[in-house]
């Protein structure tokens, strides 16, 4: 019981993580109708970008508030995260609308490649560990020796998490340009007609989706502590799951199913076996898509002749 | 002041102006990565140094480069956008196309003969290893593939699982019973082919980017499967020791049993490089063969029809599951027998080699070649293995740069740059035309974009 509740902490912060990361597949795929493969990516660069500007404020400004300084980091990086994504959207997507259907996602994947490699090339391919920026944690209970803990960096991510999920969801819903990606993810030519602006609708897509992504890399690299190169791939992937799982195009889908691909991890590492962790996530991948590819939230899909 | 002058000058304008923006966008895009670097010290602590000189430099870079792009590319494809295009292709694409095969195939055959006229006996093993043999593996992948996504128009991102099932399956049989090369390659394919039914059944009602995804996720569960299950594949550590392929019975050892004794020659580790430059060649030239055939048969017939329009497949009564399962069948099968020739050219092998690099590198040189053509295929993959692999080469970058500047560890930044950058300009990759397999009075090649290529 107390592992389980342990683990129920633990899944449900990790996939928070999930779940920001997940929102920029779905909403991509919602609106273009594309798998973004330069996403998980996108997201380890935000990290570093995060961890940068952590180093910069702590070690040179002499920032020693640290509610401060990750406020500061969160905005850095999804700023100069959503510039990337806009840039990268501009330069490698943009010009293949319209082409035949494999066309963005062997973009995607250059893209993917070029940017962890271009971090492996620019900041060197070690592991980089930082100090760990937040410390303590809440002791819930203790039985036979074994606390059940929730560290000040899960809740903070929690609240980080819960805060600007509320924001994507107002912009999303309430606010003009909500209603312009609504209308694109329906039809691109009937939105056009009635005079939304398709193309930079899109351009805004990739800059929530990157700066979903930036926060959940700062909170990664807060949480961990330590990021690689090659850190975009398997969290890129899981996330991608997490969208399939919960209906790729549904935004609370992609939120739950993130959740539910961290506890799927983390029950799995605590109960079965550490090793074939991924392996597990990606078996619900297989199976979510083999026997359930609509997902739990999302629309059937129509076949047209 | 006449309009013309205007114009020209406004263009000037408008070019300075891009060309400021673009080198200010680059300078925030670099900023945070380029500007600094973190390193770890002494004391194991990450401190922050700073590069702006360089930061500055790509930032002016990219702002001349797209001034340069203004002023005098832009202007040319303009004209020639305006130039009405030639109803006849010109002499030189017609001889091309004709002579281009013959002399290709002429080539690749001539190969080791050449190199081995420039650079002698000792040199030659790079030239041959690297560049002849690690391309026509990549070809040869490419044409296996090539039947799974230019064919059957199946997208598949998980190819290289098949490779590995084949590489594996060689390495264990050959170590534990001693079996040869020559009845495991089959051995092999068929293993691979078997995965690739296997693997294939459940996916067949997804459809399009569902479908990639679910067969990257099976190519990363054989290969997470084949880093944990230490007991049978040794992890991480891999297999090495795997027995060499042999001419026929003899080894291509020092020995005097050994191939250059029995020749009479004199002994020099070309000769096995020679042996399977020329194995791995017959065996790419066997799946270009096959493909040719295969298209010509009603199943082939079937692949393509399925590629370009599903439903209509369907209520014309061809069973989709089996023509699906037949071109996955026939893909694996093709990696199968790659994958066992790898392995016995490598002696050791290690999950390393079969990651999802591998398998977007193989995808991407089947699209840049233009999906469906087997000359773009072979075409990209001598472009970008080839391309890559001269990386290694390039030491006089050395002089410019210092010594500290190593080019090998830009070659896949280049790669993906590579594969963007031929996607938005060439979509339809490199060779971009279709011909019918199939005609009533005349072969008609037209243009890929002309093709509907429904989604299956």
């Amino acid at each position: 019981m107390e592992v389980f509740l342990q683990q129920l902490i633990n899944g449900i912060t990790l996939g928070s993580i999930y779940g920001l990361i997940a929102i920029g597949y779905t909403m991509v795929f919602g609106i273009i109708g594309m798998v973004n493969f330069a996403h998980g990516d996108v997201f380890m660069v935000s990290s570093f970008v995060a961890l940068i500007a952590f180093l910069i404020l702590t070690t040179w400004l002499g920032v020693t508030s640290v509610a401060l300084a990750l406020l500061i980091v969160l905005v850095v990086a999804m700023v100069f995260t959503s510039l990337i994504n806009w840039t990268i959207e501009r330069l490698a997507y943009r010009p293949l609308r319209g082409s035949f259907r494999l066309a963005p996602l062997i973009s995607a994947i250059g893209m993917s490649i070029f940017l962890s490699n271009f971090v492996q090339v620019s900041q060197g391919p070690r592991n980089k560990s930082t100090p760990p920026m937040v410390q303590g944690e809440f002791v819930l209970f203790t039985k036979n020796d074994y606390g059940v803990t929730l560290s000040y960096k899960q809740l903070i991510i929690w609240g980080v998490t819960a805060v600007l999920l509320a924001a994507f969801w107002y912009l999303v819903t309430k606010t003009r340009l909500g209603r312009a990606q609504r209308a694109c993810e329906q039809d691109q030519k009937m939105a056009a007609l009635v005079g939304v602006d398709v193309d930079r609708t899109i351009s805004m897509t990739f800059v929530i989706a990157a700066a979903l992504a930036a926060v959940a890399g700062t909170m990664y690299l807060m949480y961990y502590g330590v990021v690689s190169f090659a850190d975009g791939f398997v969290p890129g992937v899981k996330a991608f799951t997490a969208a399939v799982l919960g209906g790729i195009g549904s935004l609370p889908g992609a939120v739950i199913g993130g959740i539910l691909i961290g506890l799927i991890e983390t029950m799995w590492s605590a109960y079965f076996s550490i090793d074939y962790k991924d392996v597990a996530a990606f078996s619900v991948l297989v199976i979510t898509l083999i026997f359930l590819p609509q997902g739990l939230f999302g629309r059937p899909d129509v076949e047209k002749v | 002041m006449t309009a013309e002058a205007t114009s020209e000058r406004s263009r000037l304008t408008g070019a300075l102006y891009d060309a400021g923006v673009t080198a200010l966008l680059a300078f925030g895009l670099l900023l945070p990565l380029i500007g600094f670097l973190t390193v770890t010290d002494i004391r194991n602590e990450l401190v922050l140094t700073t590069r702006w000189p360089l930061l500055f430099a790509l930032a002016g870079i990219a702002g001349f480069g797209r001034l340069f792009y203004a002023l005098s590319i832009e202007p040319w494809l303009r004209q020639r956008a305006l130039r009405p295009a030639a109803v006849t292709p010109p002499a030189w694409r017609v001889v091309l196309g004709k002579w281009f095969v013959p002399f290709a195939v002429g080539f690749v055959i001539a190969y080791p003969a050449i190199v081995l006229a420039i650079n002698g006996l000792g040199g030659s093993v790079k030239w041959i290893d690297n560049f002849g043999i690690q391309i026509l593996i990549y070809v040869m992948l490419g044409w296996g593939l090539n039947i799974v996504v230019g064919l059957a128009g199946l997208l598949d991102l998980g190819y290289v699982a098949f490779y590995a099932v084949g590489a594996y399956s060689y390495a264990l049989l050959a170590k534990e019973f001693g079996f040869s090369f020559w009845i495991l390659l089959p051995l092999a394919g068929l293993l691979s082919s078997f995965w690739g039914i296997l693997l294939g059944f459940p996916v067949l009602r997804l459809r399009g980017d569902y479908l990639a995804i679910v067969t990257l996720a099976f190519g990363e569960i054989i290969r997470l499967v084949i880093i944990n299950w230490v007991d049978l594949t040794g992890g991480y550590a891999g297999i090495s020791g795997i027995p060499r392929p042999t001419f026929f019975g003899i080894p291509f050892t020092a020995n005097e049993d050994g191939f250059a004794a029995v020749f009479g020659l004199e002994f020099s580790p070309i000769y096995r490089t020679i042996f399977l430059y020329y194995l791995i060649l017959a065996l790419a030239f066997l799946t270009a063969f096959v493909t040719v055939r295969l298209r010509r048969l009603p199943v082939g017939r079937a692949w393509e029809a399925l590629r370009e329009d599903e439903i209509a497949c369907r209520s014309l009564g061809i069973n989709t599951t089996n023509t699906k399962l037949t071109a996955f069948g026939m893909g694996a099968m093709f990696a199968g027998f790659a994958g066992s020739f790898f392995a016995a050219r490598q002696g050791f092998i290690s999950p390393d080699s079969f990651t999802f690099l591998e398998s977007a590198s193989i995808l991407s040189i089947v699209v840049l070649g233009g999906m469906g053509s087997q000359i773009g295929v072979a075409i990209a993959a001598v472009v970008m293995i080839g391309g890559t692999e001269i990386m290694r080469e390039l030491d006089f970058l050395k002089k410019i740069f210092g010594e500290t500047f190593d080019p090998t560890q830009y070659r896949m930044l280049l790669f993906g740059f590579a594969m963007v950058l031929i996607m938005v300009l060439r979509p339809r990759g490199l060779i971009s035309s279709r011909a019918p397999s199939v005609f009533l009075k005349q072969r008609k090649t037209i243009g890929a974009d002309l093709v509907k290529e429904g989604h299956g």
